[in-house]
């Protein structure tokens, strides 16, 4: 943590400098946590006037509640499903406007826009194509014999939002392939062909290793876009149905708390994701401090 | 490109055109239903190109409000300041923090360093319930105040403002203060010239961030007057009628979805430099 060489004298200036962030923090992160934690220790009475400390209990009975072992199970499977997509569509399309020359903006341009789409409005969007009675892609599905219902049938449920969420994720990935790509050495592509090496042994024996600082930080932030940022894909669309098919970790916190006012549970998954998401920002930060020393 | 191959190049270019039209079609979709009367799509099969209904339809978004929304231009307005609040407080109290982080010395610097650092890992999904009862508590539910205020705070700003301070040569201060110039009018002078451009890629990337918030208003908002358009959409979308009329609420999705969309489409290049470099 460096300042510069040289710094203003100053007694309290900078404390009035780093006063209104430090308050917003304090009020609406630092304290809100705190709060978290504290209720994932205790039973709060229906009428909400004493609150008794449980201790662990709220974490045990999560752990013995099958629905919630079943949510975990399934935001994996979305969040694997969702970042292996993206990614693996975006680093094709960002192989492909590297190659080029003349259209690579013009491409970038309209692969890039999708960014500013928000996932609600995503999650309208595809709901839109896969309604049962006007969408355009269950009446297509049908000519293959699939009878699609996303409102029964909760494998096609999961299928909507992982598609819903992968689309909107795709140029987030493009943008950031493609600018690891173009700051790959052109002259080392140049001696590997002059020594005979085809465009895709090129690619896969030195884009792709180059990329790899790249391909690892983009696998965090999908991690951490599928487990948090696509709350809206699924309110808008299936709302954790049916039958809970897909009530993600994040979506659970909320039906639970805001909905259902289980607060103690509630409170106990918010504590569980944070760990969760603070053991995501430790090992990004950790590279990143690799990555500067590479 | 190294070497010449026509056919690897006309690939390259089939896989380009397919990846646009994957990325596009959900789009092209619902600006073709927007497009429609409102018995267009009732029969099981949506058309393909576009018709002649644009105008009624965008029409009758801004005049009628639908049931379970407010009116449009109302949602619009409260999204727009959601997002300049939120654009605007973020880059103040983020450059602010980087300045007094990076150019004095002061006991609990470190301390609030890792305070900032912190709010990287609390996204406002796991902390749903909490900062609900704070900011009821407060007196801040319906209110532009409770909307934006709890979002501000921002650990990405902070880093970039600070990453960008520390690449300023250090001659530049000491000068200013050779010629007796204060920290702030150095700040005001100087540093706030030179962070032009970040400040620019920054209110890019905020602005989208801020007009895309969903769950947050979602919580605060019971009074229709504070609707944010994302909610609107949603809660038009969601109205359990038998035939929902589609063509009216992709005319509202799409309007819903232009502003950002222009943005990233016509300033690309601050766009991906803000993008690149607060995610870094």
């Amino acid at each position: 943590m460096d300042t510069k060489r040289t710094v203003f004298p100053s007694q309290g200036l900078p404390y009035l400098l780093v006063a209104p962030q430090i308050i917003i923090t304090l009020i609406f992160f630092i304290w809100p946590a705190g709060q978290a934690v504290k209720s994932s220790f205790e039973r709060e009475d229906p009428f909400g006037l004493a609150t008794s400390f449980v201790g662990l209990s709220h974490y045990v009975r999560l752990f013995q509640d099958p629905a919630y072992l079943a949510s975990i199970g399934r935001t994996a499977v979305f969040a694997l499903a969702v970042t292996v997509i993206s990614m693996g569509l975006a680093l094709i399309l960002a192989v492909a406007v590297n190659r080029l020359i003349r259209s690579a903006t013009t491409y970038s341009t309209l692969l890039l826009w999708p960014y500013a789409v928000s996932p609600v409005v995503a999650g309208i969007l595809w709901w839109f194509l896969f309604n049962s009675s006007t969408g355009i892609l269950p009446y297509m599905l049908s000519f293959f014999g699939v009878d699609w219902n996303h409102q029964l049938n909760g494998t096609h449920a999961m299928i909507l939002i992982i598609v819903a969420a992968s689309w909107k994720q795709i140029s987030y990935n493009f943008l950031f392939f493609l600018a690891g790509m173009q700051s790959v050495p052109q002259s080392l592509n140049e001696a590997a062909a002059i020594d005979g090496a085809g465009p895709f042994k090129r690619f896969w024996t030195i884009v792709f290793p180059l990329l790899s600082p790249t391909t690892f930080f983009l696998l965090i932030v999908n991690l951490n876009y599928t487990m948090f940022d696509t709350f809206g894909v699924i309110d808008a669309t299936t709302t954790g149905g049916p039958n809970q098919a897909t009530n993600i970790l994040v979506y659970k916190v909320y039906t639970d708390g805001y909905i259902g006012l289980n607060l103690g549970s509630s409170s106990a998954q918010s504590v569980i994701l944070m760990l969760f998401v603070i053991a995501l920002t430790v090992i990004q930060f950790r590279y990143v401090e690799r990555r500067v020393q590479y | 490109m190294v070497e010449n191959r026509p056919w690897l190049t006309f690939f390259t270019h089939a896989v380009l055109v397919i990846g646009v039209i994957i990325v596009v079609f959900p789009v092209y979709v619902a600006l073709i239903a927007s497009t429609h009367g409102p018995f267009a799509m009732g029969s099981g099969r949506m058309p393909l190109l576009p018709g002649d209904q644009l105008w009624n339809n965008v029409v009758e978004v801004l005049t009628e409000t639908r049931r379970g929304a407010a009116p449009f231009w109302l949602m619009a307005w409260n999204s727009l300041w959601m997002a300049v609040i939120i654009t605007a407080g973020k880059i103040v109290i983020s450059i602010l923090s980087a300045f007094a982080i990076v150019y004095f010395r002061f006991p609990g610097r470190v301390l609030a360093f890792w305070i900032i650092f912190i709010t990287l890992m609390l996204p406002v999904e796991v902390r749903i319930i909490p900062t609900f009862a704070v900011v009821a508590n407060l007196g801040l539910l319906n209110s532009y105040l409770g909307l934006t205020i709890p979002l501000i705070a921002s650990a990405t700003a902070t880093f970039l403002f600070r990453q960008f301070f520390m690449t300023v040569p250090d001659e530049l201060m000491e000068a200013a203060r050779v010629d007796g110039a204060g920290p702030m009018k150095f700040f005001r002078d100087i540093l706030l010239p030179l962070s032009r451009t970040n400040i620019a890629a920054l209110c890019v990337i905020l602005f989208i961030f801020g007009w895309m918030q969903y769950l947050w208003p979602m919580l605060v908002t019971t009074d229709p007057n504070y609707y944010t358009l994302m909610m609107g959409v949603k809660r038009m979308a969601a109205v359990q009628d038998a035939d929902p009329q589609w063509n009216i609420i992709m005319a509202a999705v799409v309007m819903a979805m232009l502003p950002p969309v222009l943005i990233v489409i016509f300033m690309q290049r601050l766009f991906v430099k803000g993008l690149v470099e607060t995610e870094k």
